[in-house]
């Protein structure tokens, strides 16, 4: 039984970096409708940001804001300039823009600051949390940010001006364009949260997985799942999603036998999809139903 | 706002129509193409050939996922899993087995419409973004499955099997590499014709129907889960055909070879071909194949840089692909006629 709660809190642990990325991924995912495939790597350019400022002299905090800012504006000039264009082109073509804008982040920072693996430092030091070994005070810290990020956005979408027409940007371009909201800089804004929120994932994530170019592979994908599993229209559903994946992954890895570290992935996406198949929306998210 | 979401959801469909006399080249231009085909590998070095028979491997694989995306309007990130699995038959027959390189093709193909069936089952509750994971996850999985201890007796795990590459029969008097390329053309210009006439037939109807409405598909009497799960089938089939012939040309199979990249650069050879036009297939797997090798030569430390940004050019510049450049050719000869 220890070994059992155990293994659920260092889940936990792991699960939160998931549920930070999740969150991204269903922030954009609100806005614009598609799955971001550049959102692991505009993340981890943002952190390659963050410490290019702490390099040069900055304090923790004062780099992690200009960070914030700097990625805010870039998400809405990456959408003003490069995908603004193609909001008529098919589906299928915006995905392979997100898959050429991916590469050409990734290719840059290997350039600009080559592939060997950088020390991140965490504002939260790295003690035992509350005597447990299995979780730091990083990884609590990380849990406390990510709620606090899950509250802050839900009282921006329930009660701000801005988070309602956003809302409807989303769910009724048409009508929403009919009361004078401006859709297509709403599309904008929330390129420019979901780059801002894929930064704050990225600067907590870099002291656990370590700074370089391709640190937001694998947590990507994890992301993804957990998004997916949470259902994509739910931002908490996100989070829970990340923490599930988190701890389905550790328990797949410890009980059953022969699952080396190879076989986690595979095991923890073939449990996801079986829930996708009970429910197909995810199990936060809302059934859409179609009109005929 | 849940009434509302309805409709907008209705909107969002995967492909756009095309219509279906726009899904294939007309018979003088299929021939001239033919024609160039058969006789430019005569002029040229090996390993000029070598590539073209890629590009016919690779042409095969994205018109199968152009038959699963273009055709019944799913999306498939898992086309590297059926490589990898018509890949491995082929190279596990041959080498465990001894049975004829050619009479693989046929085995491998029935066994990945098997996989392609069955893993389109549970696949029929999913759709869009959810089905995308669960294709996405098989094609993360694989090259883990066959790296799995049990099976390292025929696969030969991490490091993979070497399969020998075949002579001219009949005493031809051709390179491997030529002979290999023929071959693979024969195998190529048949399935190009099946899946023309696929798409064509009774069949092929049904999957445009599910694809532009699937409710309406059903409510007309087609049978929607039988016709996706058939695409699947059929899909994966032409995809094994593709990894087999792979296999053999690359003379060499491993797990890491089939990975998500793969199926990635699949999905963008179909996307700069144009969805839903077979011959665009050939063009998305010439692109595929040298724009990266373009890229590394115009620079090396940039080089996935410089591929992002010719990948960009292309799409803001013919935004349906390939498809798009026939299309408008097309009709500028149409008003050359004219005057």
């Amino acid at each position: 039984m220890e070994l059992f709660t155990n293994q659920v809190l260092a889940g936990i642990a792991t699960g939160a970096i998931y549920a930070c990325m999740a969150l991204a991924v269903v922030m954009i995912y609100q806005a614009i409708d598609h799955l971001n495939f550049a959102q692991g790597e505009m993340a981890m350019f943002s952190t390659f940001i963050s410490w290019q400022l702490m390099q040069w002299g900055l304090s923790y905090w004062a780099a992690f804001l200009i960070t914030l800012a700097l990625s805010f504006v870039a998400g809405i000039a990456i959408e003003r300039i490069l995908f603004k264009p193609l909001a008529k082109a098919p589906v299928l073509t915006n995905v392979a823009g997100f898959i050429a804008l991916f590469a050409i982040i990734n290719s840059s920072a290997g350039l600009i600051w080559d592939f060997t693996i950088k020390q991140y430092p965490t504002p939260f030091g790295s003690a035992p949390f509350l005597g447990s070994q299995l979780i730091s005070t990083h990884q609590a810290g990380m849990i406390g940010v990510t709620v606090l990020l899950l509250l802050g956005l839900y009282f921006f979408f329930q009660y701000t001006r801005i988070g309602l027409a956003m809302r409807a940007a989303a769910s009724v371009p048409e009508s929403a364009r009919l009361v004078g909201i401006n859709t297509s800089w709403m599309i904008a804004l929330g390129w420019g949260m979901a780059t801002a929120i894929g930064s704050i994932a990225g600067m907590l994530i870099a002291p656990v997985v370590f700074l370089e170019p391709n640190m937001m592979g694998g947590v990507l994908i994890y992301g993804f799942a957990a998004a997916v599993l949470g259902g994509l229209s739910s931002p908490f559903g996100a989070v829970v999603g990340g923490f599930l994946v988190g701890i389905f992954e550790n328990l797949a890895g410890t009980y059953i036998p022969g699952v080396g570290n190879e076989l986690k992935l595979p095991i923890a996406l073939a449990l996801i999809i079986s829930v996708l198949v009970v429910k197909p929306a995810g199990l936060f998210g809302r059934h859409i139903v179609k009109r005929v | 706002m849940s009434a509302a979401e309805e409709v907008v959801a209705e909107g969002h469909e995967a492909v756009e129509a095309v219509p279906k006399r726009a899904m294939t080249l007309g018979t003088g231009t299929s021939l001239v193409v033919l024609a160039a085909l058969l006789i430019v590998p005569m002029f040229v070095k090996n390993f000029i050939i070598f590539q073209m028979t890629m590009l016919l491997i690779y042409g095969l694989a994205v018109l199968a996922l152009n038959i699963l995306t273009g055709g019944s309007g799913q999306f498939s990130l898992g086309q590297s899993a059926f490589y990898a699995v018509g890949a491995y038959t082929s190279a596990v027959l041959m080498e465990h087995a001894n049975i004829n390189y050619a009479l693989t093709i046929p085995i491998s193909a029935a066994v990945c419409f098997a996989f392609g069936y069955l893993f389109g089952k549970p696949a029929l509750r999913l759709s869009g973004v959810y089905l995308a994971l669960a294709t996405f996850a098989l094609a993360t999985a694989m090259p883990q499955l066959l790296k799995l201890n049990f099976l390292e007796h025929w696969t030969g795990g991490v490091q993979g099997l070497v399969v020998t590459k075949p002579d001219a029969p009949f005493g031809l008097p051709m390179s491997q590499d030529m002979w290999l390329y023929y071959f693979t053309l024969i195998v190529t210009v048949a399935i190009y014709i099946f899946s023309v006439n696929l798409l064509r037939s009774r069949s092929g109807r049904a999957f445009m129907a599910i694809r532009d409405n699937e409710i309406a598909a059903s409510s007309m009497g087609v049978n929607v889960a039988l016709y996706k799960t058939l695409a699947f089938g059929v899909s994966a089939g032409i995809t094994g055909v593709a990894g087999s012939l792979g296999a053999i040309a690359v003379q060499f199979v491993a797990p890491d070879s089939y990975t998500i990249t793969l199926a990635i650069s699949l999905f963008l050879g179909m996307v700069v071909g144009g969805v839903g036009w077979l011959p665009g297939s050939f063009i998305g797997a010439a692109f595929i194949i040298f724009v990266p090798n373009m890229a590394e030569s115009i620079s090396k430390g940039l080089s996935g840089a410089v591929f992002g940004v010719l990948l960009f050019l292309v799409i803001y510049l013919v935004p349906h692909g390939a498809r798009q450049v026939a299309i408008l050719g097309q009709q500028l000869v149409g008003k050359l006629r004219k005057n």
